[in-house]
């Protein structure tokens, strides 16, 4: 019971298993992976549809073959341990290199265990109706869309046959189709922005493939039925998303999905105390994904919403590597601490500052989202001095996030804060 | 006469997202441009002539911590048969345990493609 882990995980899904493994493989000899689940894999369990693992694992892939892939990768490695149906309740920073994880499972009961590093992988949760107040009666019948997507593709239930979703975003593209081919009637999708925030190939063959309507700039004022879902009330929005009166319409259904965002899942970050940014709603993350305290590690979605499950467990070997350098001592010194700022154009930007070491520093990859779609634009990178880097890019759409390295020779002649922004043609 | 057609499509073979453009002539796809990767000229072509698609969906299973085992298509079908292939794989029960990759739907409609598992599943 008394043993020392080098890294406590907390969180079993892509982010945590990819973390898992890339700290086995720098050094790390105790990592536990605690997960709250009944098995380990997270979302991607219920997200049986293709298109993840192109870039992380170059074949593309299910979401539980995804999962499959990162648990197969970890699961005979000695330096790993898992523990299902556990459940964190709490974590203590006692100082630099202890932390105390407080968690419960019916099999061990409540635990305190101790580990010089702590990674945070917990991921995000679903906005619900009460997060963007929809006026209307209280029936059965409005579910989150990932609820729904958990009960067709796991538990085998369907939530209804006349279908309308609240939101375009991908988990609820992917929706659309998921009940169409479950032989389910989806009425329109809606969505409040005047752009779509899913991924344009989810466009096309989720909505375009079954000709289900997209409404943009549409929004519903209103939910029929006292006891089920009996239909909505639609209005168009207008440029400040307010219903515009005089144009609304009705439609029947018996079910909403909402797919209204994500919010990261920081509940024990708040607690343990870890800086969080008001615009990703995650931990303030460097380049090795350290937190504001020493030795807390952090990716995946409980950092910022991705787009991609590679991308997070791309961060989550980050994260990996550098907690498993921390906990073997061999960290080094940092000498300089630079602010990465989101200028014009950028909504967010990941990580928030690097901190640099004397001599060999690596190249540092920024995630972007722009704030509006736009089509042939510069990305430029600079710091007080001037330009550090510029980038074309062909089109830029907040649903999808940008991807940049800076590379190291780059990184080594930054001296102030850097700021990221985005250019329109002229 | 050429029937000269400029159509732009964007790609799904994956995330990106690419925006194609493809130049056809009598039905036949002559250039596509915008792509970033083979995979994009080939899709476009395939769009415009036979559209194709991969499925994903579920089966029950009997014998699992779960009562739906994820299934996928080992290659694409045709998009016209889609809706065909989700119903008949309704009918269809697994057994646990399965491997990731067991072919639980062989030759579905005669098409000559498998429905395979898309994990495993082991049996409680």
């Amino acid at each position: 019971m008394n043993k020392i882990y080098d890294i406590i995980i907390i969180g079993g899904g892509p982010g945590g298993l990819s973390a898992a493994k890339s700290a086995a493989e720098n050094g790390a000899k105790h990592i536990l992976v605690l997960e709250r689940d009944r098995e380990v894999g997270g979302i991607l369990q219920q997200c049986v549809h293709n298109g993840f693992g192109l870039h992380h694992f170059k074949e593309e892939l299910t979401g539980p073959g995804y999962a499959q892939k990162c648990y197969d990768l970890v699961k005979d490695m000695d330096e790993v341990e898992i523990s299902v149906d556990t459940m964190v309740l709490n974590i203590e920073n006692k100082s630099d290199d202890k932390k105390i994880v407080t968690c419960v499972s019916p099999r061990n009961g409540l635990q305190k265990i101790e580990g010089r590093t702590v990674i945070l992988t917990m991921g995000c949760r679903e906005r619900t109706r009460g997060a963007i107040r929809i006026p209307g009666y209280r029936p059965a019948g409005v579910y989150t869309a990932g609820a729904a997507q958990r009960m067709v593709n796991m538990e085998g239930y369907l939530p209804g046959h006349k279908i309308v979703i609240l939101g375009s975003g991908d988990i609820g593209l992917i929706m659309a189709r998921r009940m169409s081919l479950e032989g389910c009637k989806v009425e329109a999708v809606l969505e409040i922005c005047p752009f779509s925030n899913g991924l344009t190939r989810n466009i096309v063959q989720c909505l375009n493939d079954y000709d289900i309507p997209l409404y943009l700039s549409h929004t519903i004022v209103g939910i029929k039925g006292r006891d089920r879902v009996e239909g909505i009330t639609v209005s168009n929005v207008d440029d400040s998303m307010r219903p515009i009166a005089g144009t609304e319409f009705d439609i029947e259904c018996d079910t909403v999905l909402l797919s209204v965002g994500l919010i990261p899942e920081n509940e024990l970050s708040r607690e343990l105390g870890v800086a969080i940014h008001p615009r990703t709603n995650g931990p303030v993350v460097d380049q090795h994904r350290e937190t504001s305290i020493d030795g807390v590690f952090a990716a995946g979605n409980v950092v910022h919403v991705h787009d991609l499950v590679d991308f997070v467990s791309d961060e989550a070997e980050i994260a990996g590597k550098f907690a498993a350098i921390k906990a073997t001592g061999n960290a080094k010194k940092a000498t300089l601490d630079i602010n990465v700022n989101a200028g014009d154009g950028i909504n967010t930007c990941v990580p928030q500052h690097i901190r640099l070491t004397s001599g060999e520093d690596e190249s540092v990859r920024l995630f972007m989202r722009a704030k509006s779609p736009q089509r042939k634009v510069t990305l430029h990178i600079k710091d007080g001095d001037g330009e550090v880097m510029k980038k074309p890019l062909a089109i830029v759409k907040p649903s999808e996030m940008i991807a940049v390295d800076i590379p190291a020779a780059k990184v080594k002649n930054i001296k102030s804060d850097i700021t990221v922004s985005i250019e329109g043609a002229k | 006469m050429d029937k000269v057609q400029t159509k732009i499509l964007n790609c799904i073979m994956c995330p990106m997202g690419c925006e194609l453009t493809a130049t056809m002539e009598d039905g036949v796809v002559t250039s596509v441009k915008g792509n970033s990767c083979p995979r994009g000229e080939k899709y476009a072509k395939d769009e415009l002539t036979n559209p194709m698609r991969m499925l994903t969906s579920t089966v029950r299973i009997e014998g699992a911590a779960l009562h739906l085992l994820p299934v996928v298509s080992k290659s694409t079908l045709p998009k016209g048969k889609i809706l065909e292939c989700a119903e008949a794989l309704r009918e269809i029960k697994a057994k646990a345990p399965v491997k990731v990759g067991d072919v639980i739907a062989p030759n579905i409609l005669g098409l000559g493609v498998d429905i395979v598992a898309s994990r495993d599943m082991a049996a409680v």
